[in-house]
């Protein structure tokens, strides 16, 4: 009897040992030896190439607090666990990146591990990051090397526990982080090859057109499927259906146009999005944006559904509190009937931003609303006021239930339910 | 002949480009771009009717792009402005300065006043003399003679609701307000007890505003307090 206890006993230890040492063995496997850098230092040209690949990869975006020295950190990442701080990129020897080899940043991005060996949290988008090139990695290592050194200390991350151990993390990782190589579809173009290795890679874009599961993952890099953004509640609309913000209808260059100003005769970007045109897309070559198109056009929608229609208010145009909301505060700039000003003042009626089946974004857009992004390309762009002030949660929804069930459009009613979720705005 | 020909398709080019940027019901302007302030701040900036948004029209250039700044870079603290200002740039943030503070319309009468004659003497004793035994200087000194202020950094004190006025004291007193270092008014504000606070408040907004009153150019004297947000060389640089 007291054998048996023990036999099980060794048994379950047993077991947790092998699992312990699988998952730790899944957390090393992709790795590298660190070998010391080159004795050459870099040249004008590959920082240069650097700069541009950071600003693809938007690190600045993150790695920056809201007025502060750039690349030095602080920004927090708020997640459904907690929050994550970026930490300072800048040479400095304590705090930054001051006594990091090239190996070791490539281990950070291709591996999602610190220079200490601590794993990372995926916060930092190493799930995409693993897919980029040593040369870039080591080009945009020359870059941040190149930079003022900034003694800003890095902040903790408030996570509670479980969250704040190592031990979740390396479970985390073994469950759905896998390092992988750039590759190459020899069944595509220089172009799609080139636009995946932005869109999927470097520019990170499923870390928000993607959902989540339970524990913060998504599917795959290439799930882009569209979904909300935690914590902050905007929509990142589904790149991959015509019915959201899926873009194979497009014109070439209505979608360059769109990541290279902000605005474009189809719509422009707001919200969460701004930041990505003005801190990254607006500075990427004609040649980079155009093969993002035709990465982004070759999306095939998963399913072919039909667009959502479900009005459960049949208000007609020209009737009801909504109505009479609209021709107030609304149709002096979007027009009578949602016709909105090409260019300036975005259509309501036929936009599937408007209609889509989720009313976050418009919440949101009437409550706070916004500029699209000053870029160069559109330096001095036309503003929306936000109503959060003017207009009473039952207001709001009677007033995006109107827009969503006129002219045409078959979105779904919007109740103040609805409008709660986003009412408490918070800070981008 | 060349260079007519020149002039010819210079012409016609320029028509093309007016062409396409013709746009009908919006007019190519800054009030038009600026819906978005004015929704709250009032009808060109002059104010809205609820006591807490304030008027931006006709404050000074400096001032109000320091502010803006401000709400953009995280030293002053309201959601709706920071989310609003985030995608733009400092350059069109000066224009946008630009354009209110160029505006010059008209203000609207003063509140009256509803606290007792002993608080208005108090208030106005901190406005026009300060308080020397708190070491904190006579508003005059900073904002002009005519508390309208002075271009290009430091705003009127007049023309304003009491209730902007008693919540900006009040954050700057709390640590909640901050503008660039050194931060003048947090020192003065942290100084002024609550009482005070309400004093300067209800004396300053039920003084009227002067027709045609402008900010002042210069000060007579240096100012009692070094102000990052005011100092002789500009406003800020950019990023």
């Amino acid at each position: 009897m007291k054998r048996a206890l023990v036999r099980s006993a060794l048994g379950v230890v047993a077991i947790g040992a092998l699992l312990a040492a699988l998952i730790a063995w899944l957390n090393l496997r992709g790795e590298d030896p660190l070998t010391p850098d080159a004795a050459a230092p870099a040249s004008a040209d590959q920082i240069a190439r650097g700069a541009y690949l950071s600003r693809a990869g938007n690190c600045m975006g993150c790695h920056t607090e809201r007025g502060g020295a750039a690349y030095a950190g602080g920004r927090g990442v708020p997640t459904p666990f907690g929050t994550v701080f970026a930490p300072n990129l800048t040479p400095d020897k304590t705090s930054g990146l001051g006594d990091w080899t090239a190996a070791e940043f490539w281990r950070a991005l291709h591996n999602g591990r610190a220079r200490d060996g601590r794993l990372l949290y995926p916060a930092f988008p190493y799930p995409n990051y693993t897919r980029i090139t040593r040369a870039d990695s080591d080009a945009i290592f020359a870059y941040l090397r190149s930079l003022p050194a900034v003694a800003q200390a890095n902040r903790a991350h408030t996570l509670p526990f479980p969250f704040d151990q190592q031990a979740a993390l390396a479970v985390w990782r073994a469950l759905y982080f896998r390092p992988a190589q750039p590759e190459v579809d020899a069944s595509r173009g220089a172009d799609w090859n080139r636009g995946a290795y932005l869109v999927e890679g470097l520019g990170h874009c499923n870390a928000c057109h993607a959902s989540r599961n339970a524990l913060g993952a998504t599917a795959t890099p290439l799930d882009l499927a569209g979904g909300l953004i935690p914590v902050q509640n905007w929509y990142a609309p589904s790149l991959t259906s015509p019915h959201e913000a899926g873009v194979a209808e497009w014109r070439d260059e209505q979608v360059v146009t769109l990541l290279k100003t902000g605005v474009s005769p189809r719509g422009a970007v707001m919200g969460p999005m701004s930041e990505v045109a003005s801190g990254s897309t607006q500075y990427l070559s004609e040649l980079d944006l155009h093969a993002m198109t035709i990465y982004l056009k070759a999306l095939q929608p998963p399913t072919t559904e039909s667009p959502p229609v479900s009005p459960r208010s049949s208000t007609a145009a020209g009737t009801g509190p909504g109505a009479k909301l609209y021709d107030q505060h609304c149709a002096g700039c979007h027009g009578d009937q949602g016709e909105g000003v090409p260019g300036v003042y975005p259509a309501l009626a036929g936009n599937r931003a408007v209609v889509m089946q989720t009313p976050a974004n418009v919440v949101h857009l009437v409550l706070e609303g916004g500029f699209p992004p000053a870029t160069a390309g559109n330096p001095r762009p036309y503003g929306m006021p936000p109503f959060a002030t003017v207009l009473s949660t039952d207001e709001v929804a009677q007033l995006l239930t109107h827009i969503r069930s006129s002219w045409g459009n078959q979105g779904a009613a919007v109740s103040a339910l609805d409008v709660t979720r986003f009412r408490g705005v918070s800070a981008r | 002949m060349i260079r007519a020909l020149l002039r010819g398709l210079l012409s016609g080019s320029m028509a093309l480009a007016t062409a396409a940027h013709a746009a009908p019901r919006v007019k190519d302007t800054m009030a038009q771009r600026l819906l978005a302030c004015t929704g709250c701040h009032g009808a060109q900036g002059r104010a809205a009717s609820d006591g807490y948004y304030p008027r931006i029209a006709g404050k000074p250039a400096g001032y109000l792009f320091n502010q803006l700044l401000s709400f953009r870079d995280g030293r002053r603290q309201y959601t709706l402005m920071a989310n609003l200002l985030a995608p733009l740039t400092d350059d069109y943030l000066r224009e946008i300065a630009a354009h209110f503070s160029q505006l010059e319309l008209p203000y609207p009468p003063p509140q009256a006043a509803t606290a007792d004659a002993d608080v208005l003497t108090r208030g106005e004793a901190l406005v026009t003399r300060g308080d020397a035994a708190l070491r904190v200087p006579a508003c005059i000194q900073c904002h002009g003679a005519g508390l309208m202020g002075v271009a290009p950094g430091v705003p009127a004190l007049i023309g304003m609701p009491r209730d902007y006025l008693n919540a900006q004291l009040g954050a700057w007193r709390a640590g909640s307000r901050h503008a660039m270092a050194p931060d003048c008014m947090a020192e003065v504000a942290k100084k002024l007890a609550p009482g005070d606070i309400s004093a300067l408040s209800q004396w300053l907004a039920a003084q009227p505003v002067p027709a045609g009153a402008k900010p002042a150019t210069a000060l007579p004297a240096p100012p009692p307090l070094p102000c990052g947000g005011a100092p002789a060389r500009g406003p800020e640089s950019p990023r």
